[in-house]
């Protein structure tokens, strides 16, 4: 269990380390003069140099790099161009956000997928499981940025259930929930599907049948108990659809998190922030991977004993 | 026989407009101030949408975007992602290592985070938009062609080349990459629906192609602002957009049934 861990914490830190260094790259992949697009043609060359000292890009790369990595390591993300406050207050207050709109999200995906999923997988074949299939197929098809406005014109504007945009109160949420959680319920059924397939195929569901137990008990307590542990894994895989789609999602509704900070970074060209966002989502999803590596070794033998990948 | 053929049907209408919507004589930028948010009717085709431009027009014109983005930028990732991939896993040792490691570090960007955030450093634009999720593209490529590349170097027919002294290269064109090829085209097909997705994704968030040239993307963007009063400036790019990823996706989907690929779950 031991090398598992410290093989699994160090690939976590490389990528980590690859990740940021990327990021880093950022800047100097702006066409041009990174400095003058931030400011605008129309800048002081005073202020120019200002910024471009402030931002240590009149230094050599590695001295910048060294400054970006030693500043990171004491969570000092710099100040946004644009607002000039501390880039991690500002990351501070979107979080909440975007973390209720990702867990919300991540019930409605569950609430959904399960019974279709399931129903898909004992039927197999029906008309039930190719509906099921169909229908998450559909899902798959349809991105956020279709979905939310659909969904804003049926519910807001024609039944007025719902606020169209914003964040205040349990009603708003409804909306931008579904929209991100259809999405991942779309991917995570067929996921329940096909792993709950896999298990009903094993020799201890025929000595369960054999038994003579009822379907249900053998479908809910000794299939959907071992074919659960996977889904979980996938789940954690499938994190990643659910940040970045809720990117997308949050602009839809206005939302105001994280995803809705990058967007409007980018669009005031306010390069530290959208560098900062970038780098926490990705930091969050490499931290809950790897979380769910480790719990799922520790859970299951087998994967730790295969050891490497 | 016409659950089969629809797919087919749908892309091969995207095509053609991809390719010869040039030749119809369409005027996506026509506007007509008299028939502002029209809506579909009779007279009025698909409608117009707040310029009073033709939605049938610029919906042709956002499938030449659609269909020009995805078609190169799965092309290049196909091409880059299979060579590393393949030559990683051939050549193994430290250079595989570090492969891998790259690899997971581009996977550690959570979904179209790292496109939209490369298409936003680097301005807005088609070009901007093809490289942008190319960077992101190729990964997945690269990763499964490892994977195959890996199983298949064992087997004996790779050995026996190797034996008699056939150089990598042929081992690697000949003997190995026609095995691959099966789950690479599955690969292909969806990642045709995901660069579709994309590329309108980007253009919603106002990152793709900019006014006045169309994308579906943007098509959605600017309708959402008339929803109640033209829902059809959403809904008629929305209904394209869904038509070609379902499209696109069943045909991957009937691929891997034919082909007999055994693929892993699908990370996006």
């Amino acid at each position: 269990m031991l090398s598992f861990l410290v093989s699994r914490l160090l690939s976590a830190a490389i990528v980590v380390l690859g990740v940021s260094c990327l990021v880093f790259l950022f800047i100097h992949i702006v066409p041009g003069d990174p400095v003058e697009v931030m400011l605008g043609e129309s800048a002081r060359p005073a202020d120019r140099e200002a910024l471009r000292q402030a931002l240590g890009l009149d230094q050599p790369l590695l001295t910048q790099m060294g400054h970006y990595y030693s500043n990171l390591f004491q969570l000092d993300l710099g100040t946004s161009l644009y607002s000039q406050r501390p880039i991690v207050e500002m990351l501070m207050e979107r979080i909440p956000a975007t973390a209720e709109l990702a867990f919300a999200a991540l019930v409605v995906a569950m609430v959904i997928a399960f019974p279709l999923g399931v129903l898909a997988a004992v039927r197999k074949g029906s008309r039930w499981d190719q509906g099921a299939m169909g229908l998450s197929l559909v899902g798959v098809s349809i991105p956020n940025f279709l979905m939310g406005p659909l969904l804003i014109l049926l519910f807001s504007l024609w039944l007025g259930w719902f606020p169209v945009s914003g964040r205040e109160g349990f009603a708003s949420l409804v909306l931008p929930a579904l929209t991100l959680g259809t999405a991942m319920a779309a991917i995570l059924s067929r996921m329940v599907r096909a792993t709950l397939l896999e298990t009903l195929h094993e020799d201890y569901i025929r000595t369960a049948r054999a038994k003579g137990l009822s379907e249900s008990v053998v479908v809910w307590r000794h299939a959907m108990r071992n074919a659960l542990l996977p889904v979980i894994t996938l789940l954690g895989l499938q994190l990643g659809t659910l940040l970045g789609g809720a990117v997308i999602t949050e602009v839809v509704f206005s939302w105001p998190g994280l995803g809705q900070l990058t967007i409007e970074a980018i669009q005031r060209r306010d390069y530290p922030v959208v560098q900062a966002c970038v780098l926490l989502i990705s930091f969050t999803y490499v931290v809950v991977n790897t979380l769910t590596d480790l719990v799922y070794g520790w859970l299951d033998p087998r994967v730790r004993l295969e050891g490497g990948r | 026989m016409i659950r089969r053929w629809w797919p087919l049907a749908i892309l091969l209408v995207w095509a053609f407009f991809a390719l010869f919507g040039g030749l119809l004589g369409l005027a996506p930028d026509h506007i007509q101030l008299p028939k502002i948010l029209q809506p579909p009717g009779v007279d009025n085709a698909l409608g117009y949408d707040d310029l009073g431009r033709p939605l049938w027009d610029r919906l042709a014109a956002g499938a030449q975007t659609s269909f020009l983005v995805a078609i190169v930028v799965v092309a290049v990732s196909l091409l880059v992602g299979t060579l590393v991939g393949t030559i990683s896993a051939y050549v193994g040792g430290w250079w595989d290592h570090v492969m891998v490691r790259v690899i997971d570090i581009f996977l550690a960007f959570p979904g179209i985070l790292l496109a939209i955030a490369l298409a936003g450093l680097l301005g807005p634009g088609i070009n901007n938009v093809i490289i942008a999720l190319s960077v992101v593209g190729w990964v997945g490529f690269a990763r499964l062609a490892r994977a195959q590349v890996l199983t298949i170097k064992q087997r004996e027919h790779v050995q026996a080349a190797q034996a008699l002294g056939t150089v990598p290269h042929r081992i690697i064109l000949f003997h190995i990459l026609p095995l691959i090829m099966a789950p690479i085209i599955v690969e292909a097909t969806f990642a045709v629906a995901g660069a579709v997705i994309s590329e309108a994704g980007l253009s919603y968030l106002g990152l793709g192609v900019q006014p006045p040239e169309a994308s579906w993307g943007s098509m959605i963007r600017d309708g959402a602002r008339y929803l109640l009063v033209a829902p059809h400036m959403v809904i008629v790019p929305g209904v394209a957009l869904m038509l070609v990823v379902l499209a696109v996706n069943l045909l991957g989907d009937q691929l891997r049934d034919k082909l007999d690929v055994r693929t892993r779950n699908r990370k996006e």
